[in-house]
């Protein structure tokens, strides 16, 4: 029997076939990855260096031991170069492998701005384990570290480096903190409990260019001034890996296209995570990432389910200020409503029905998470 | 008295200790916490932590 194949490690991976492996002890399941295989939290990523984590202390469970306890076979280091559909096979840098039914969890590339200078090349991202190891290694005798974007992983790794000790400056063209998930007057929130632990904002302009100087680097900015700093962290957003899909005939837009089955254009292939695009959304944080791996485990184990999304707060880990926040599309209708303001502020969307239909909690508030959440839906005064 | 750690993101939650920010009382079990708890941290499930040895 050709085995259930999974392509990617991370989070979706390893959940899915977790999912899988408790409602069926026997289907043979192979996973592939292009990395080590080892087990880590994601989320942690960006708050991990005020913790003094090493790469290595972030491993949870390692390759062999998840192998173990999936009781899956694992190829880890290994790149998967062509899907070929009609004969259901795999063609990988060490051999062709056969599938039954495939599982695409191949996540996302950190999204690169295109800057100008001699040392553009030396901007780092972190979105994997082996990520974080190098940007360590580049930041250990660092002191000034320049973050490019301020949205949910800018703000978040620049809380975690500046409670580790270093000084950051935080560069945005938007006008305010995580303004692709929340007003201003929440987002604005964590200017001053970031600059209390010694993080500069510098919204509402960009990066032209990244030189050598001296030891580290010289960033222009557009407004021409020039920001000196000893490495530079580029947090900008995600662009789903649609690359092998595409290229396999797939059906693409995004991310790869799946139905609430996590079914792609061929009825053997599924996508999750990351480089998934369910029903026309992305969606690229755990808690969907935990329903679809979910969902899936069910489909492939022959039952009919749909993937279904309860309401999902995003949990913004900036520890001087926390924040929660269910967000709205950029085209629902309705008003953000001031609900409460004290050490930090809570802000309710209302829709065109009077509905509560998405909300903001920052500072004290972000712990009314859950309880939100269960108000969703219900008529709110205007 | 057992040790819990979320999958996703890391969290412990210590039988021992409890969880006085969600009024989780020290000393109480894993079992006794409800079922549609959800991780502080990540949010994701019960069903989503491990017991782990510490």
């Amino acid at each position: 029997m050709k085995p259930a194949v999974v392509l990617g490690s991370g989070l979706a991976g390893y959940t899915l076939v977790r999912e899988l492996r408790k409602l069926d002890r026997d289907v043979p399941i192979t996973l592939i990855t292009r990395d080590s295989g080892d087990y880590y939290s994601k989320p942690m990523l960006s708050n991990a260096f005020a913790q003094g984590k090493t790469a290595a202390n972030l491993v949870i469970t390692t390759a062999s031991a998840m192998a173990g306890q999936l009781g899956c076979s694992l190829l880890p280091h290994t790149d998967v170069l062509h899907i070929d559909r009609e004969r259901r096979q795999l063609r990988t840098a060490s051999g062709v492998i056969g599938y039954e039914r495939l599982v695409l969890a191949l996540g996302a590339d950190p999204i690169r701005l295109p800057l100008q200078g001699d040392a553009a090349a030396a901007v780092k991202s972190v979105n994997d384990l082996a990520d974080y190891a190098v940007f360590r290694g580049a930041i250990e005798n660092a002191k000034h570290i320049a973050i490019i974007g301020g949205g949910l992983i800018g703000c978040e790794f620049a809380n975690d480096l500046a409670s580790a000790g270093y000084a950051v400056t935080v560069i945005d063209p938007t006008a305010y903190p995580l303004s692709g998930l929340m007003p201003e007057s929440a987002g604005k929130q964590l200017l001053a409990p970031l600059a209390a632990l010694g993080v500069a904002c510098r919204f509402g302009v960009a990066v032209k260019a990244v030189n050598k100087h001296a030891a580290g680097y010289a960033l222009t900015l557009t407004d021409d001034s020039m920001l000196h700093c000893d490495a530079v962290l580029s947090a900008v957003g995600l662009r789903p890996r649609i690359g092998l899909a595409q290229s396999a005939g797939l059906a693409v837009n995004r991310g790869i296209l799946v139905d609430a089955q996590l079914r792609s254009s061929d009825a053997a292939i599924f996508a999750l995570g990351d480089c998934a695009e369910i029903e026309g959304r992305v969606l690229p944080y755990v808690l969907p990432i935990m329903h679809a791996a979910r969902a899936l485990a069910q489909v492939l184990s022959g039952n009919d389910v749909r993937v279904e999304f309860p309401a999902m707060p995003v949990v913004v880990k900036t520890s001087a200020h926390p924040i929660a926040v269910l967000p709205v599309t950029r085209d629902a209708v309705g008003d953000w409503k001031l609900l409460a303001n004290g050490h930090g502020i809570k802000l309710g969307f209302v829709d065109a029905q009077d509905q509560l239909a998405g909300f903001v909690l920052t500072g004290e508030y972000a712990t009314e998470r859950n309880a939100m959440s269960k108000q969703l839906g219900t008529i709110v005064a205007r | 008295m057992k040790v819990w750690q979320c999958v996703v993101c890391g969290f412990i939650y210590d039988e021992a200790v409890g969880l006085a920010a969600e009024g989780i009382k020290p000393g109480t079990k894993w079992a006794d916490i409800p079922e549609n708890w959800a991780c502080p941290d990540c949010g994701v499930a019960k069903a989503d932590f491990e017991m782990v040895e510490l």
